[in-house]
């Protein structure tokens, strides 16, 4: 497995992803009608698929960062650790963000 | 002591002279500095997407009203210095290992630093403002 470029390439969506934190934030500070223009695209099908993408991208970075935690403990070298923190990064951060996005369909404002 | 003036005889194993220097020329700085702002991150998450969550697809009121009580509102400001510091540090590996030209380099490097704190002052700015209730 070689997943430390998932890592890297996540990293670098979330990095450019800040800039939709930020006009969200900016946005909440402005108004209404400037954050309408946020709705808006959040509730579009691409600002949807991005926003859920950035979650797991985000959800990936963390738990494979955990797994770097672990390797800088000196821990999760042998052949099969390495498989077993890999595999439970790939497949933790897909449950996370599946789990993120019931949780905010059920209490968020969206039906 | 630069690498020339090392005695061929040295007692200093190769090891030794490069250990602590990364492609930066730098020391552990930052790498002390991308774990701390990691488990920084890895703590503020969940919090952090519980705000996110509970204003996703609410009006702008009920936002602006949420995002400016005190708890929550510290709550993104330590997530906003956490990440862009965290996101910074991360980009200026990547350059590191993928721009060898220098100049090219150190302009890339203060590029990156705009970028990072111009998200990260925009985001603290919005934050304050909606605690301020200006």
């Amino acid at each position: 497995m070689a997943l430390s470029i998932v890592h890297r390439a996540t990293g670098i969506a979330l990095y450019v992803g800040t800039l939709l934190l930020a006009w969200w934030l900016i946005a909440a500070a402005s108004g209404p009608a400037a954050y309408g223009y946020v709705l808006a695209f959040t509730g579009s099908i691409l600002g949807r698929l991005i926003v859920f993408g950035y979650t797991w991208a985000l959800m990936h970075h963390m738990l494979s960062g955990i797994r770097h935690f672990v390797w800088d403990l000196g821990y999760g070298f042998k052949a099969n650790e390495r498989e077993a923190l890999t595999w439970g990064a790939l497949i933790g951060g897909i449950v996370l963000t599946v789990l993120i996005w019931i949780i905010a369909y059920a209490i968020g404002g969206v039906r | 002591m630069s690498a020339s003036d090392t005695p061929k005889r040295s007692m200093r194993t190769p090891l030794g002279r490069v250990r602590n220097l990364g492609a930066a020329h730098s020391g552990t700085g930052d790498f002390w500095r991308q774990r701390m702002t990691g488990v920084a991150m890895v703590l503020i998450m969940i919090p952090a997407i519980a705000v996110i969550m509970m204003l996703f697809g609410r009006n702008q009121a009920f936002a602006a009203q949420t995002l400016g009580s005190l708890p929550i509102a510290i709550i993104m400001l330590f997530f906003i210095v956490a990440s862009t510091w965290h996101m910074k540090i991360g980009m200026q590996v990547v350059i590191e290992d993928y721009v060898h030209n220098e100049k090219l380099k150190l302009a890339v490097i203060m590029l990156n630093n705009f970028f990072s704190i111009a998200v990260a002052l925009a985001s603290i700015y919005a934050i304050l403002k909606l605690s301020s209730g200006v």
